[in-house]
């Protein structure tokens, strides 16, 4: 059992939980992920690491309500507990020799891109931040990127703030100005991470994409996060979950991903007649 | 001579409603009849056909009194787990083997007597304790091998905590065998048993990210047993095989076992297909299909390169699985997995013929030509094998590996890391339960001869 600090909104389906777990603040770092299982039936539920507060021995997660387990989760309040919390999984973001990166990231996936700005701004990279959201009330983080960020661009999908269009744009006019770039890092929905890639690939620079397909153990045991990279079986659990992005077999991932779409609907559906049922009586 | 007594189970129309278990286990008055048919030859061949070294004549004479008590606490000086061991061990292979009332009829049923005598033995009559010794090992692990090294460590006087990835202690006993053969209250119940006897068991906690051996001595650990078991599943390499609809029957049975997908309110769902297919020809398949079946699903076929002869799994497994309508395609080989916007339809097979036996006396399987079929399916669940666990490199620094992740450690569980040991499918690859507690019992005794000769 792992205690909840706090739990809030940052947007209407998107939430930031604050936990206890000493073991796990000391060790997490950039670009890894926990486990975690809301209460005994729940799902494991993997979940980048946002923050840690070591000095507290606590992490931060940002998850988006998807299914069940994660509406489980956000009915958490500070001073619940989880069933459990395990980690952290995954190999760490490799910042090595990265001065000047743009990082990209998409709606709550800027949650996962967040740690890695801010640790490349922190070994002294200059960071070019792109963001974006579908629309201005979907925003999260803004301040955030800003503070650690050289530049940030923000997109939205229907131009409700700042520029209309999507991330690729501003990455386009970046990659155009003809400035060096060491790499361009991109953690967000599959199909924005593929045009991500498609932007980068005539530049020739190297991009990194975070993937998080479905997993259930998060140790390399059931193989469900199987992921293709140039043409080799990967495991995103123990081999990522960052690879190549002009490598990614992305068409195949976005299938992958949708397996349990269905399910997930119909397991939301019933979490929610639950609600009802409760308010009723 | 009497045969022996047959194992009572739920008819298969039962069985395919549920996941309650199958087998029902012998009545007192039956067990001690099967006792009796015990030879208690001199050489005591059972024995050696042990992987553990189970006392076997002395428990099987104790339960032919009706002592069951005394007959358990016989098992447990081995066997850390006697019921889990009476149920999944293939004994047909072992110590049933070589029992000596085989050789012109049917050997004593030692596994059924040894779960028996494992349900019914009423007090907790746990083994003897040695005095604490102030040592303290840290077993990485809590399947089978740490288990067996847990139990006999503790036994011994040390102070064991286990440390499990998942939040359930048990490893492969819980995620991989499913409740109709081992019934999960049995693993709880053998755990706690450790309990009692003094092991700690730290869940939620991967050696190797979550902390390292290092970290471990650091806590004042004096030895450390890698226990990690198999890990990355095995695939084909075949086109289609990452459809929508294709498992590694790691991840089918942990949804549908630890994560207990079958009942109604769990949140972790399986796919549930019309038409299943699994490739292998090991327990872990038999498991897979059985599954299938339970589940509801039409048809549930067990694909297998080779002929039934050379099937891996445990006999009774494979009736089981007949009885229950899986049916089976013997010299088969899957080449392709159709699919339809990217989830999978059917499964393209050749057929296979077997060679002569080759030096290693396995009989090759080659591919008829022209032999290509299609089998309709779509759910297909790959039960290949695995690797050891990729994470237990990182484990402990310096820890020698072999290619495939596969740690080096001798028969006694020594590693090239001084008080670092390692045994079971992390050692091997995959193998069997009892294997993997040989070696954790193995490991126990390198831990204790070494920690003795440092005191001194």
């Amino acid at each position: 059992m792992v205690r909840v600090i706090s739990n809030r909104a940052l947007n209407p389906t998107v939430y930031r939980m604050e936990i206890e777990s000493p073991r796990i603040a000391e060790r997490a770092e950039a670009g890894q992920f926990v486990i975690l299982r809301a209460d005994e039936r729940s799902e494991r539920i993997p979940l980048t690491v946002a923050e840690c507060h070591r000095e507290r021995g606590t992490f931060d997660v940002i998850y988006q309500v998807v299914g069940a387990s994660t509406m489980s989760l956000a009915e958490k309040k500070e001073g619940d507990c989880l069933s459990d919390a395990v980690g952290p999984l995954g190999n760490p973001t490799d910042l090595a020799g990265m001065r000047n990166v743009i990082v990209v990231g998409g709606g709550v996936g800027c949650a996962i891109a967040l740690p890695v700005a801010c640790a490349l701004s922190e070994k002294g990279a200059r960071v070019t931040s792109v963001i974006g959201f579908r629309s201005r009330d979907l925003i999260i983080l803004q301040e955030d990127f800003e503070r650690c960020s050289a530049r940030l661009f923000l997109v939205t999908d229907d131009g409700s703030a700042g520029e209309k269009g999507n991330v690729c744009l501003p990455l386009s006019s970046l990659l155009e100005s003809g400035e060096k770039f060491d790499a361009v890092i991109t953690i967000g929905p599959l199909v924005m991470m593929k045009f991500v890639a498609q932007t980068t690939k005539p530049y020739g620079i190297k991009t990194i994409a975070s993937m998080n397909p479905i997993m259930l153990d998060g140790t390399g045991m059931c193989g469900c996060c199987r992921v293709t990279v140039g043409g080799v079986m990967k495991f995103a659990c123990v081999d990522g979950p960052d690879f190549d992005a002009h490598l990614i077999d992305f068409d195949e991932a976005i299938l992958r991903s949708r397996t349990y779409t269905a399910f997930e609907a119909e397991a939301r559906e019933r979490h929610c007649n639950l609600f009802r049922k409760e308010a009723k009586s | 001579m009497t045969g022996r007594h047959p194992m009572p189970t739920l008819s298969p129309r039962e069985r395919i409603q549920s996941f309650s278990e199958v087998a029902t286990g012998y009545d007192e008055a039956t067990a001690i009849a099967e006792a009796q048919r015990c030879l208690h030859c001199k050489n005591r061949p059972c024995v050696n056909g042990c992987p553990v070294n189970v006392d076997i004549p002395s428990f099987v004479s104790l339960a032919a009194e009706g002592n069951f008590n005394e007959a358990y606490r016989v098992i447990r000086e081995t066997s850390s787990l006697p019921a889990v061991c009476g149920r999944v061990c293939p004994q047909e292979r072992q110590c049933e083997m070589r029992c000596t009332r085989g050789v012109k009829g049917e050997p004593v049923a030692i596994g059924r007597l040894e779960r028996f005598v494992a349900d019914n033995c009423k007090e907790s009559a746990g083994p003897v304790k040695a005095a604490p010794n102030g040592k303290r090992v840290a077993v990485v692990g809590s399947g089978p091998a740490g288990l067996a090294c847990a139990g006999d460590l503790v036994k011994l006087g040390y102070e064991v905590v286990v440390f499990e990835a998942l939040h359930v202690a048990g490893g492969v006993l819980v995620y991989g065998i499913p409740e109709f053969r081992l019934p999960k209250e049995i693993v709880r119940r053998e755990t706690e048993n450790l309990r009692s006897l003094g092991v700690k068991f730290e869940l939620d906690c991967i050696v190797g990210k979550t902390m390292t051996a290092d970290d471990l001595f650091r806590e004042g650990f004096d030895a450390v047993f890698l226990g990690t078991g198999a890990g990355l599943p095995r695939f084909m390499g075949i086109p289609g095989e990452n459809a929508k609809g294709v498992f590694s029957a790691n991840e089918y049975l942990t949804r549908v076992n630890l994560m207990k997908a079958y009942e109604a309110d769990s949140e972790t769902p399986v796919y549930r297909g019309r038409h299943v297919a699994v490739v292998g020809g090991g327990n872990v398949a038999m498991d897979a299909a059985r599954c299938a079946v339970r589940l509801g699903s039409e048809t549930v076929t067990v694909v297998y390169r080779r002929s039934r002869e050379e099937l891996p799994a445990r006999r009774e497994e494979v009736e089981h699985a007949e009885e229950e309508g899986i049916l089976f395609r013997f010299l088969t080989n899957p080449v392709e997995v159709l699919t339809e916007s990217g989830t999978a339809v059917g499964l393209r097979c050749v057929e296979m013929t077997l060679e002569e036996p080759d030096a290693s006396g396995r009989r090759r399987p080659v591919v008829k030509e022209g032999s290509e079929f299609d089998l309709d399916a779509d759910v297909v669940i790959m039960a290949l094998g695995t690797s050891p666990n990729p994470l237990v490199r990182t484990a402990a620094e310096g820890l020698r590996t072999g290619p495939h992740g596969e740690v080096f450690a001798d028969e006694t569980g020594r590693t090239n890391l001084p008080r670092v040991y390692a045994g079971g499918d992390s050692v091997t690859g995959s193998a069997t339960v009892i294997m993997a507690m040989g070696a954790g019992k193995r490991a126990a005794r390198s831990i204790d001869e070494d920690l003795r000769a440092e005191r001194k």
